[in-house]
């Protein structure tokens, strides 16, 4: 699997996909898209890294452990539930602020944002763990 | 509000007391600043609640499901609270001296913690529910402690009798709370203390009364289930003196009182608890006399006093439930300290057998003086607060509406087997001449005697100033039990009268115990022909028939080959849906081409061809294309048909598969025909009559549109309440927002699987 | 229109239970894809596939554009897809660990072994 051509493009194509598979992630609320297509997505750019050049250099690029993505994932998702319970409302209650942002305007954030993006992480760090011991394995 | 939240603090101070420990390992006593927060907290509702107020506070969970965390104070709550916030207090101070170099201090002070914060939770809880989910944790950490000494196989077997005997008693429980719920229609305490009428009344009454006494039983090791707590004693002695004596065996107890208003006061009841009670009271007495072991002696003598509180609590005359009470406060002092001077004994002499030792006063100034105290408060001399227990059991002993001279009789025996053993723990040990075999220990780190000598003199204090606790503790408590106002009194002297004159016979009594103490032991090996029918022998035999039986169940069942799991599976599945295909005789199948179009009948037939390339195919290649080529006209399917998140997500899946199979499928071998020809006809009969049925199931379905559907609501709310255009996503995030929750716990789990999997198998190969 | 899908999620049940009663670790496997392919399609087709506006509601709007598929079948599709992505990528690593340590692919002999 030494193409030439598939190096250029995986190592073109990673940036693109990484900053899609967000953009997903941030218009799911509203449009198609969401925590599991962007992870999934995201997921996919890093394995066509690996199968272009290497788990080894895949793992470097992604630089955190996919395992780790795994914890801080449900760990995001579970603090985006638990943050209704500080604030003594019920488990789960969905809390929404608007923000005003340079150039994007009033975004309106919410509790179901952070979730999706555990959600994101998770998809994201289970695919690459399961994808980079197989290949480390082989 | 304070209170709910340090209580709910405990269990994340439980989880990182092991990395301050492990800082220093003298920073233990820091933890102990937990249990005198909750102490202090819960003496600013002494005031209220004695002026006869319940307070309940609550943290709403999920209101939606009426599930919330509520603590409901009223006397007995309060004085079960204090018990364990105080002894806890002392027994991490002590466990700082006791683990003094212990590298695994830190996971002690951890199980111990959620020990505590479990215990609260049991009297406090206002929901009987939240109270057994607590009740299940104590007999969790309980078993952990138990089998502190995991090496040892004694101390696993005795972990594992505790937890099965409590554990068999919790599920007991728990049927008993359930069917409380079915008469009442309410797990809350409130609801339930007011409706006295309706549970004594009603058909489940009496298989309630037996479920919950079980619970009660097994956990206060109540005759026949009390073999497990001398067992429970391989644990640290902290452990001993804090749960097997001072509070979590008291839980039973707590139970049958805080119920007692609505399940007691009937014949019933009184027979049974009185009489389980006074059998354990006597039982665990009689075992106690020709022990030698320090802890022995001390668990029996708790076993005994565990069963005359039930006694007391079973008889229900408002003088019974008093002593109950004040003799459990009583106990819970001189005990828990005399558990902590055994384990100093231990800690200075490397021997806890009572024949051995002697004269180790000098060497042991403290923990002698500790000693003393609280065997002077067991014994029940004046002026320990151990005395007006006693005096207050006597007297209502004497004033039963029944049985009056054998409970008599009995309590003299319990009582004077608590002096006997009162002078051979707390006192022998420290006189006379030291014994040669004996080394020259001393007097152990501050935190050994200091723990075990405040409660001695709690005991001595408490004596001297009964009117500290008597009203602003004792009435509410006994007027909640009794659910009627009740006010206590209590002092030292009563005059001359009966009670006094059996006391002083008490300890005539138990001196002469003393004495003849080492004939005990000889009629105990001369009973040992008896030994089949013990129920700890009884217990071991029955569960080893159990595992023997099980073992050929699951041989039977599981039989390990998975071509008779799925013949097995199908058929049954095949054959539900014919019943239901037969019984529903409103066939309507609705066969209409209105809205036919060519685009889905192209995609239908190419993935009727492929599935049957899959199967039919000798190569593995085309049959992963084939897949393949199912899973996309399926996403295709899924475009065409209004579900766009659903199709990407479907489409990226496919592609990951086929890295999948690509990583992992050259792997295996190539296919070869292993069945034989008739297999294959009889594998693909009932493949075709499982996908014949699940057309049929289809086509009925969709001949009947019913059932009511929670999607309209998800709808019409997305946007107002969830501020979400996209209904699949709110659905994912929000509605349905646990349901992800453990769904990314599963594909967490998954992968993890896989990681294990195959990194374990390659650390193998290294060696 | 119904009788077309039906047909094909028939055929494709039929096809995952042979596939699954064959002794070959490998078509064990396929099968199980089979399988959850099938019970998705099973699952959206009784949600009422016919009326085709996705569940998205346009802006400025609180409800989707009537005929509208339900959205809760696929909320349960989307995750069932990528959890049997995790349960099928386990699976074919403890076949794969299972065969390496038996030495066959033939589910038949790999009875007996927890003995």
């Amino acid at each position: 699997m030494q193409s030439h051509i598939l190096k250029i493009a995986a190592r073109h194509l990673l940036l693109p996909f990484t900053i899609m598979s967000i953009i997903i992630l941030w218009r799911g609320h509203n449009q198609p898209g969401g925590g599991f297509i962007g992870g999934l997505v995201a997921a996919s750019a890093f394995i066509l890294y690996n199968v272009a050049y290497g788990v080894q250099d895949a793992k470097k690029i992604l630089r955190l452990d996919p395992r780790t993505l795994i914890g801080i994932g449900l760990a995001i998702a579970l603090f985006s539930a638990l943050l209704s319970v500080f604030l003594r409302m019920p488990f789960m209650t969905g809390m929404w602020v608007d923000v005003f942002l340079p150039l994007l305007g009033h975004q309106h954030f919410g509790t179901p944002l952070l979730f999706d993006t555990g959600v994101y992480l998770t998809v994201l760090g289970v695919i690459l763990t399961v994808v980079f011991t197989l290949s480390e394995e082989s | 509000m304070e209170l709910l939240y340090t209580f709910l603090a405990i269990f994340p101070i439980a989880f990182i007391s092991p990395y301050i420990v492990r800082q220093k390992s003298t920073w233990g006593w820091t933890l102990a600043l937990v249990p005198a927060a909750i102490f202090i907290l819960l003496l600013r509702f002494v005031t209220d609640v004695s002026h006869g107020h319940t307070e309940i506070l609550a943290l709403n969970w999920l209101p939606t499901l009426d599930i919330s965390l509520m603590l409901y104070i009223d006397g007995l709550s309060l004085l079960f609270a204090l018990i364990i916030s105080f002894i806890g207090f002392l027994i991490i101070i002590y466990a700082s001296g006791y683990f003094h170099h212990n590298n695994y201090a830190g996971r002690f002070y951890m199980i111990v913690l959620l020990f505590m914060g479990a215990m609260l939770g049991v009297v406090l809880a206002g929901n009987l529910f939240t109270m057994f989910v607590f009740w299940e944790l104590t007999s969790f950490t309980s078993y952990l402690l138990i089998g502190w000494n995991h090496e040892k196989e004694e101390s696993r077997w005795a972990a594992l009798q505790s937890l099965i005997v409590t554990g068999g008693g919790g599920l007991a429980l728990f049927a008993g709370l359930i069917l409380m719920r079915l008469i009442v229609g309410s797990f809350d305490i409130a609801d339930i203390l007011s409706q006295p009428e309706l549970i004594r009344s009603h058909s489940f009454y009496i298989p309630v009364l037996i479920l919950v006494a079980l619970g009660a039983f097994t956990k206060s090791a109540q005759f026949p289930f009390h073999f497990w707590l001398p067992g429970a004693m391989a644990a640290p002695t902290p452990v001993s003196a804090y749960l097997h004596s001072a509070t979590m065996v008291k839980a039973g107890i707590y139970l049958l009182a805080r119920l007692n208003p609505v399940l007691g006061g009937t014949a019933e009841w009184t027979t049974v608890i009185t009489l389980v009670g006074g059998l354990t009271m006597v039982t665990g007495a009689a075992l106690a006399l020709p022990q030698n072991d320090l802890k022995k002696l001390l668990a029996y003598t708790t076993v005994s006093a565990l069963g005359m509180i039930t006694l007391l609590i079973g008889l229900g005359t408002s003088l019974a439930i008093k002593a109950a009470m004040v003799f459990l406060l009583v106990h819970s002092l001189y005990k828990g300290s005399l558990f902590m001077v055994a384990g100093g004994i231990d800690h200075a002499a490397g021997t806890r057998d009572v024949r051995l030792l002697s004269g180790l006063g000098r060497l042991l100034p403290f923990t002698a003086t500790a000693g003393l105290l609280a065997a002077l408060s067991m014994s029940g001399l004046p002026p320990f607060f151990g005395f007006i227990g006693k005096e207050l059991v006597y007297e209502a002993n004497l004033h039963a509406p029944q049985w009056v001279w054998i409970l008599t009789a009995t309590g003299l025996f319990a009582n004077a087997v608590n002096v006997t053993v009162a002078i051979v723990v707390g006192i022998r040990p420290f006189w006379g001449q030291k014994h040669e075999k004996l080394g020259h220990g001393h007097e152990g780190p501050l935190g050994l005697w200091l723990g075990p000598l405040i409660a001695a003199a709690a005991g001595l204090l408490l004596g001297l100033y009964p009117a500290w606790v008597a009203k602003p503790l004792f009435s509410p408590t006994v007027s909640a039990i009794l659910a009627q106002d009740y006010s206590v009194k209590l002092k030292l002297w009563h005059g001359l009268n009966t009670a006094l004159l059996l006391s002083f016979l008490t300890i005539l009594v138990g001196i002469l115990l003393y004495v003849v103490r080492a004939n005990f032991a000889r009629i105990q090996q001369r009973l040992a022909v008896l030994q089949p029918i013990y129920p700890s022998m009884l217990f071991k035999n029955g569960l080893n028939k159990f595992l023997f039986l099980s073992d050929k169940a699951t041989r039977a069942l599981q039989n390990g080959n998975l071509y008779v799991y799925l013949i097995t599976i199908f058929s049954v599945m095949a054959a539900g849906l014919w019943l239901q295909v037969i019984s529903s005789y409103n066939i309507n199948v609705k066969i209409d081409f209105h809205d036919f179009n060519f685009i889905d009948l192209g995609i239908v037939m190419l993935m009727i061809v492929a599935t049957f390339m899959a199967i039919l195919t000798r190569g593995r290649l085309t049959a992963v294309t084939a897949l393949g080529v199912i899973g996309f006209g399926v996403a295709l399917i899924y475009i065409l048909h209004g579900a766009p998140d659903v199709a990407i997500t479907q489409l990226v899946i496919e592609t990951l598969t086929v890295v999948l199979f690509v990583l992992i499928l050259y792997r295996f071998p190539r296919f070869t025909l292993l069945s034989k020809k008739s297999t294959r006809m009889r594998d693909a009969s009932l493949a075709v009559l499982v996908g014949f049925m699940m057309t049929s199931l289809l086509l009925m379905k969709n001949s009947a549109e019913s059932l009511a559907n929670i999607s309209p609501f998800f709808v019409e709310n997305s946007v107002i309440k969830a501020h979400g255009h996209n209904i699949v996503n709110v659905i994912l995030v929000d509605f349905r927002g646990i349901d992800t929750l453990g769904e990314i716990t599963v594909l967490s789990v998954a992968a993890l699987g896989v990681y294990a999997l195959l990194k374990l198998k390659m650390g193998a190969k290294e060696k | 229109m119904v009788l077309l899908y039906a047909i094909l999620i028939g055929v494709m049940f039929g096809a995952a239970v042979y596939l699954l009663l064959r002794r070959s670790i490998v078509k064990l496997v396929f099968g199980l894809v089979l399988l959850s392919q099938a019970t998705n399609l099973f699952i959206f087709t009784i949600g009422g596939y016919e009326k085709n506006n996705p569940p998205l509601v346009e802006k400025g709007q609180l409800v989707p554009t009537a005929p509208y598929v339900d959205p809760l079948p696929q909320a349960l599709i989307l995750t069932a897809i990528v959890i049997s992505f995790g349960v099928l990528a386990f699976t074919m690593v403890l076949m794969h660990r299972a065969h390496e340590s038996i030495g066959t692919d033939d589910l038949h002999q790999m009875r007996d072994t927890d003995k």
